[in-house]
């Protein structure tokens, strides 16, 4: 409510992205990553970042999560707070499954059973039911990365950044992640945005996409994806609007290495 | 389709049916479920993905698998030394048999007076372990934490390590004279390096993503070493106090045989006492013991590491 009432807008903007810009380094050194970004994410929206490596897709998460700061530009979250996932389910191996969903809620200073209570719900919402008290090496990768996905959820986040996610998983076991990823970002009511270099995935996941270039990484287009959910990654209407992508990426791609 | 699991190795030609059916949860037959203690609820895709639960061998031939090779080196050397000394390349009385030597060691672990030396030594050991252990991690701590320390004292921590420890027991000797003291300071300088050194590189070397997962979940301060640096850390660690305390047995013995504290009467003294009366075998023994108790204690802090990478999944089956 707040936050219609200060922007006055119609929608709500969740993560507002204004002329950003990112160097590193300096001098004759200076690698421009990201020239003059622009993107605003609404409440709700699923949005998916696609781009050949080196577009700084990265980056732009990274950013927004707070874990780099932007060279020029504005960045505004509204303060609101942001869980990561990375291609790598990064879960620490010094505890269990149970114990990785619990520890941001014990960061939160949630108390013992209240935590434990929450997390066994996570688990429950990521469909890994009784594994609470496996290591998270006893899992496959698939399920690595829902226990991930269920740390993200424990932090409470309004806004979910997902970095490749999935890159490491095969077709099949992604194929399944993507449907568990639509149920949870619908059930739960997140803000996904959602980096890839996979056109169909982006396409199969996405409200919208949006296509970056390369070195330095800009906004070529933003494509809204119509399609009714739930959508299925080989569907033809899927592949046409894939294709159609790929072609503009190529063409991107090939502008570049001329 | 069978009943039994299929073999590990052929498990991703099974992958996708199983997968399918387990994911839309259709009507139809239930999912083939892994025969399985405690896998009974994992189902398609995942549980082929699962690691194979090892089947465990009975004890009997397991111990033997591994104590054969042992043996029979233990055999060879004791053949070797029977050789040598039927060889008639030694005086008897200077270089004893194999049998002469066990005997006069089966004699000296059965009185009061050995298991006196050895509760002294071991003492000695224990209290100049916890001691480095102490202050190795103080220092290794406060390196990593603070920039301009690690560029003062970071590769004096590592030169040190390299110093024998003997070289500093002529400064001991004139620092703390004849006493306890000169043998503990010995001991610690020789230990607390190599416990220093593993706690810092296992914090230089706590994952990117980790430290990024962690700054995402808002930990800082004390909280982020409680939970992130310090247990991501502890495999290293855990290396340099293996290294730690062989440093710290090897300089207690240096210590025995050079500083004899009066009224002490330790495994290293014991020692120096046999050479002084000519008594190979009896020196001999002694070599033994400390051999032994190397070993035995080698033994646990490798059964600590196991049980560490077990429990990480760091253990390359």
């Amino acid at each position: 409510m707040s936050i219609l009432e200060t922007s006055g807008v119609r929608t709500a903007s969740v993560v507002r992205i204004e002329n950003v810009s990112k160097t590193y380094g300096s001098g004759s050194n200076a690698l421009l990553a990201l020239d003059r970004v622009s993107l605003d994410v609404q409440q709700g929206e699923f949005v998916c970042l696609l781009g050949a490596s080196g577009c700084g897709k990265s980056t732009l998460l990274s950013l927004v999560a707070g874990l780099d700061k932007i060279s020029s530009g504005t960045l505004d979250t509204g303060g609101r707070k942001v869980a990561l996932m990375f291609q790598e389910a990064a879960l620490f191996p010094w505890l269990s499954v149970i114990g990785n969903v619990e520890l941001p809620l014990r960061m939160q200073g949630v108390g013992k059973a209240e935590r434990r209570q929450r997390a066994l719900e996570l688990l429950e919402v990521v469909r890994l039911e009784g594994f609470g008290d496996k290591r998270p090496h006893e899992l496959s990768g698939g399920m690595r990365q829902r226990v991930a996905l269920a740390r993200a959820l424990a932090q409470d986040a309004d806004i979910l950044l997902m970095d490749e996610p999935f890159g490491a998983l095969d077709a099949m076991t992604r194929d399944i992640l993507h449907d568990e990823l639509e149920r949870i970002w619908r059930e739960q009511n997140l803000t996904v945005l959602f980096v890839t270099h996979n056109v169909r995935e982006a396409v199969r996941l996405g409200d919208r996409v949006i296509l970056l270039s390369s070195r330095p990484g800009r906004v070529i287009e933003d494509f809204a994806i119509k399609h009714p959910r739930p959508r299925r990654i080989d569907s033809p209407e899927v592949s046409g609007q894939a294709a159609e992508i790929t072609d503009r990426l190529r063409a991107e791609v090939a502008r570049h290495a001329n | 389709m069978p009943t039994e699991p299929a073999p590990m190795k052929y498990a991703g030609a099974r992958a996708g049916l199983e997968g399918a059916l387990g994911a839309e949860g259709g009507p139809g037959p239930e999912p083939q479920k892994i025969k399985k203690p405690g896998y009974e609820e994992v189902s398609g895709l995942d549980a082929l993905d699962l690691a194979p639960k090892q089947d465990k061998d009975r004890l009997g031939p397991r111990i033997w698998r591994s104590a054969w090779p042992k043996l029979l080196a233990i055999l060879i050397v004791l053949l070797a030394w029977e050789i040598a000394y039927l060889s008639g390349w030694k005086p008897s009385y200077v270089f004893p048999s194999p049998a002469e030597t066990f005997k006069t060691l089966g004699d000296l672990v059965t009185t009061a007076d050995f298991w006196g030396g050895v509760r002294l030594t071991m003492t000695r050991a224990i209290t100049g372990f916890a001691l480095a252990v102490a202050i190795g991690t103080v220092i290794g701590a406060a390196v990593s934490r603070f920039a301009p320390l690690r560029a003062a004292i970071g590769s004096l921590i590592t030169g040190l390590q390299t110093m024998p420890s003997i070289m500093w027991f002529p400064l001991a000797i004139l620092l703390f004279q004849l006493g306890e003291q000169a043998i503990m300071f010995v001991v610690v300088i020789g230990a607390a390096p190599s416990v220093a050194n593993g706690l810092i590189s296992g914090i230089d070397y706590v994952p990117r993503t980790w430290l990024r997962v962690g700054q995402v979940m808002g930990m800082k301060g004390f909280a982020r070493y409680r939970h992130l640096i310090l247990p991501a850390s502890l495999p290293s660690f855990v290396s340099g106090l293996k290294q730690g305390w062989a440093f710290s047995w090897r300089s207690l013995m240096a210590g025995e045989l050079l500083v004899i504290v009066p009224g002490t009467i330790s495994v290293g003294v014991r020692m120096q006492n046999a050479r002084d009366l000519s008594d190979t075998p009896l020196v001999i023994s002694y070599i033994l013991v400390v051999l032994v108790i190397g070993i035995l204690i080698d033994q646990l802090f490798n059964l600590a590491d196991n049980a560490l990478r077990k429990r990480w999944g760091l253990t390359g089956s």
